[in-house]
């Protein structure tokens, strides 16, 4: 079964999710901390009149912070009816997979990234590595 | 609902809303019988929910309904007259119709609610008495036609397109165009929608007045009672009865055309759009501050002015009086005062009162809980009245007025009141509070103890209390608004339970504080004033019980809480920059936190708070500032509640990690020094004040050695004569231990005063001497446990006679802290007399 992937890069790394999750794509706002917060929580930002909460994707991967000077991106996604912005290196476009390039993830990969990893498709360009957004943004 | 009728939907409404109106009229009733007003007023309700019935197939409801009639008829033409019986007779019909109503609005059917019974009463009733040999009254079919109301259509509140983030005076001007412009469009269109609908349900309706006139005697004498008209009655009336009572009371509600009726959807989705409007005003404000356009400045003036009489008009379409809650007290009162076996007088004042909807109905079940409770447990029985000097009749007494910007509810019973140290006893025997912890309280602090969860006066649990579920339910809900519960009594004079509640919910006025470089908004409701340290200060304003930061606010001490400390944000922060304390109310306690520094005031917007953000529990919600930046909402209570212990200040550090389970076996206790290398433990419960008293005021009463000690002869026992040690010294000051019950005090004098530490009962060993209750291992030292009523009785004998038989301990079991119970200062302040007296 065909289905479209929006996808992003973080570290070096695309990643998709499913298009109809998404609801917009932006440059990064500026971030209110909350202190207390679970880690990968790195903030609210206004959307709109709406205080969205966001998940650094880098924490949550397990990956190191990105440089200081850097821009983010900001991934809107929609859960449980709360939207939630998910923090990205870049936006990438939206690829057309097919069920036939999946492939779960190996037994290799550390039980951190299988909680948030769906699997991968291998694509001529590469892999793209499906984000199960639900456990990404249950930080 | 979604399938049924408009008609039906309408029917349903407008019934409830007369049933309300019609409990209170019955009950009125009984006071003043034979009312013509009020009992034209019932037969209306019943006649038109009978007549709407028949002409919606509702077989059941038409049946009661008819029953009913036909004796309100009989009493409405004065051939009968009301009494309880009838009155019990009538209200069970309107449950019955209530029950079939509900029914209805489940299924859209009547169901199989048993009407037989009912029917039966009334016609029992109805031949019981028979004034005159009569048939039925004719009972003739009405034709009402059912105002027909549309739905409202709500639209959803369009999103403003501006982006926030690096804001300029095009785009938020935009914006709030946008956001009027939202507005207007939203109130005009639904208000001409509702206007045509009104026009056109209008017509049918009066066409259809002309309802069948019952048969009027000529000659009843009319009574006229004053009842407040508080509901447009739909239907109009028939014009012989109307008139008469025109000509007496206060004339029939009649039936307004100034009002619509409006989805409450409607009214939510408006509030929201002027709370983003607020916001944008915010902004654009903060834009006009920092510029010299003239114009902006004038436009923002106004705008600002503009936005808030929008606010506040809003506001109010959302206002309904409290009466509407109100309304259903005088028939709980009048049950319940059956049932209780008490006579009870309600005076309600200033139902006018109003409050957002929302809050009215949250406020609902607290109140009626508060009700209950007062004829429950707060009015005693008319016999124990009269024995205690007061009128039979009972007066539960409810008042609503506003206050500093809340609206204040009283509950007020005029009953034997609550007895604080009961609640002690209760809530020691309830495992809630160690005897120890109870002794340190006054008595405020013990009437808090209602609020505890499972906590409960009732000896036994009867149909209307006492099963433990109560004020913390209360509490709990009108928390959840944002409101505040109080209580205030006075044993044999009665209880004030206080709602404080605010006007709205969805904005609020709250303070910008900053810490560690971030911003938060503190509710203004929580606030109780500022006070500013300076460099100077605040090196020496902020003084150390233990750990614990205090400040002296007017010679009270007051507990602080660096907010730096309750987000984990880090305390690199150099000791004498300026900071800010605010002192903060939550629940019963008073508390300062510390933050960096004020910025403003601003009327915010709550927003929700993801849930898991709200999880952490220090977080009310979130807001945009007037900059557009996102702001935490402190969470007051919950700050306090994690901050500061169940005690007013957390004694002992060791204290705080120890389980619940071992608390009973654990105690507190001051150990001292009494000379020869000797020390005794005396259960803190005992202690009320540590002093040091110059040894030249010690004067004698006959054999024995007082001193005057705050206007008072106080007995001085001296521990190292009774406990046969030899005193080190005779030197110039003495240490003593201020033992207070009551009005009586009991000064100990020992030689040195060492520390307070948690005695664990499991290490207490029963070798004991004349004075002592046994010994123990202290700080590694073997440490006498000090019989504390022998040592006080023998400086004071009578020193336990009055109330002895309240708390027969045994002095080994529980030494002393029962037995001193609201004697003791709070812990706080001995800590810190002990600090100063340690070690000299």
């Amino acid at each position: 079964m065909a289905k479209q992937l929006a996808t992003f890069i973080v570290d070096g790394t695309r990643y998709g999710i499913d298009v109809l999750r998404v609801q917009e794509v932006l440059r990064a706002h500026a971030r209110t901390a909350v202190p207390l917060a679970p880690p990968g929580v790195t903030g609210l930002v206004n959307l709109r009149g709406q205080v969205v909460m966001t998940i650094d994707l880098r924490s949550r991967l397990g990956l190191p912070p990105l440089a200081v000077d850097a821009e983010p991106m900001m991934v809107v996604v929609e859960v449980n009816g709360e939207a939630i912005s998910l923090l990205v290196d870049e936006i990438g476009d939206v690829f057309d997979v097919d069920d036939s390039q999946f492939e779960t993830p190996p037994d290799t990969l550390p039980a951190v990234l299988r909680e948030v990893i769906l699997g991968a498709y291998k694509l001529d360009q590469g892999l793209l590595l499906a984000l199960d957004v639900d456990n990404a943004t249950a930080a | 609902m979604d399938g049924m009728d408009e008609i039906v939907r309408e029917f349903l409404v407008e019934s409830y809303e007369n049933l309300d109106q019609l409990d209170q009229d019955l009950v009125a009733l009984e006071g003043s019988p034979g009312s013509r007003e009020l009992l034209s007023s019932i037969f209306r309700t019943i006649h038109t929910i009978k007549g709407t019935s028949g002409f919606l197939a509702f077989g059941l409801l038409e049946k009661v309904t008819h029953a009913g009639e036909n004796l309100l008829v009989q009493l409405r033409e004065g051939r009968r007259a009301m009494d309880l019986h009838t009155t019990d007779v009538l209200l069970r019909m309107v449950d019955t119709v209530r029950e079939i109503l509900a029914s209805i609005e489940v299924g859209g059917v009547e169901g199989d609610i048993a009407v037989d019974e009912v029917i039966a009463q009334i016609h029992e009733v109805l031949e019981n008495r028979p004034v005159s040999e009569t048939a039925p009254a004719p009972v003739v079919k009405p034709v009402v036609a059912p105002v027909v109301v549309a739905p409202v259509v709500v639209r959803p509140a369009a999103e403003p397109v501006a982006e926030p983030a690096e804001p300029d005076v095009a785009q938020v001007v935009e914006l709030v165009t946008e956001v009027v412009t939202d507005l207007v469009e939203v109130l005009v269109d639904d208000l001409v929608e509702n206007l045509e609908d009104d026009l056109a349900a209008a017509t049918p309706a009066s066409a259809a007045s002309p309802l069948p006139t019952p048969p009027t005697p000529p000659n009843v004498p009319v009574q006229g009672s004053v009842l407040p008209t508080q509901r447009d009655h739909a239907a109009d009336e028939p014009v012989a009865s109307a008139s008469e009572a025109v000509a007496d009371g206060p004339g029939p509600r009649t039936a307004s055309d100034a009002s619509i009726r409006v989805d409450v959807e409607l009214l939510d989705a408006l509030m929201r759009q002027v709370g983003e409007l607020v916001l944008a005003r915010n902004q654009i404000n903060r834009l006009a501050d920092g510029t010299v356009d003239v114009d902006l400045v004038r436009a923002s003036q106004r705008l600002s002015l503009i936005a808030s009489e929008l606010q506040e008009g809003v506001m109010k379409t959302r206002m309904q009086p409290i009466d509407h809650v109100w309304a259903k007290m005088p028939r709980i009162v009048r049950d319940l005062a059956a049932t209780c076996g008490r006579q009870v007088r309600l005076d309600m004042v200033g139902g006018d009162t109003e409050l957002d909807r929302t809050l009215l109905e949250a406020v609902k079940d607290p109140l009626t809980h508060l009700v209950r409770n007062a004829i429950d447990h707060g009015i005693e029985t008319p016999a124990d009245r009269v024995a205690a000097g007061k009128a039979a009749i009972g007066v539960l007494t409810l008042r609503a007025y506003h206050a500093g910007g809340q609206v204040v509810v009283d509950v007020v019973d005029d009953g034997k009141g609550i007895d604080a140290e009961r609640i002690a006893a209760k809530a020691i025997e309830r495992g809630l509070r160690t005897p120890e912890q109870i002794a340190g309280m006054s008595e405020p602090d013990l009437l808090q103890l209602l609020f505890l969860p499972g906590f409960s006066m009732a000896p036994a649990v009867t149909k209307v209390s006492g099963r433990g579920v109560g004020m913390d339910v209360v509490r709990t809900k009108i928390e959840a608004i944002g409101g505040q519960v109080d209580v205030e009594s006075t044993v044999g004079r009665g209880t004030t339970w206080r709602l404080r509640i605010p006007l709205t919910l969805a904005i609020m006025p709250a303070l910008t504080v900053e810490s560690a470089g971030e911003l938060y908004a503190i509710p203004q409701v929580s606030l109780l004033e500022l006070v500013a340290l300076d460099g100077q200060k605040a090196r020496t304003a902020i003084e150390y019980i233990g750990s614990a930061p205090v400040y002296r606010l007017r010679g009270d001490l007051l507990p602080l809480v660096a907010l730096r400390d309750v987000l984990e944000t880090g305390d690199n922060r150099e000791p004498n920059a300026p900071a800010v304390i605010a002192v903060l109310q939550a629940d019963t306690q008073r508390f300062g936190l510390i933050i960096d520094r004020v910025l403003n005031t601003e009327e915010i917007v709550v927003k929700a708070l993801s849930a898991r953000l709200k999880a952490i529990g220090v977080y009310a919600g979130a807001t945009l500032l007037g900059d557009g930046r996102v702001s935490l909402i402190l969470d007051v209570g919950a700050i306090a509640r994690r901050s500061l212990s169940a005690e007013p200040l957390d004694l002992d550090r060791e204290s705080s990690s120890r389980s619940a389970a071992v608390v009973a076996s654990i105690e507190q206790v001051l150990v001292a020094g009494i000379g020869g290398g000797r020390r005794v433990a005396i259960p803190l419960g005992a202690v009320t004040r540590l002093e040091r008293l110059r040894s030249d005021l010690v004067e004698h009463v006959g054999g024995r050695e007082v001193v005057q000690y705050r206007g008072a002869i106080v007995p001085l026992v001296r521990l190292a004569s009774l406990l046969g040690a030899r005193g080190d010294t005779e030197t110039d000051d003495l240490l003593v231990i201020v033992s207070t019950r009551g009005a009586r005090s009991v000064a100990i004098v020992v030689d040195e005063i060492i520390d307070i530490v948690d005695d664990d009962a499991s290490r207490h060993s029963g070798i004991d001497g004349h004075g002592l209750v046994g010994s123990t291992v202290l700080k590694d030292r073997v440490t006498e446990r000090l019989d504390v009523t022998q040592a006080v009785l023998t400086a004071d004998p009578t020193f336990f006679d009055d109330q002895a038989d309240d708390h027969v301990n045994d002095p080994a079991d529980d030494p002393a802290g029962a037995a001193f119970a609201g004697a003791a200062l709070p812990g706080g302040s001995l800590r810190s007399e002990l600090n100063s007296l340690v070690g000299v």
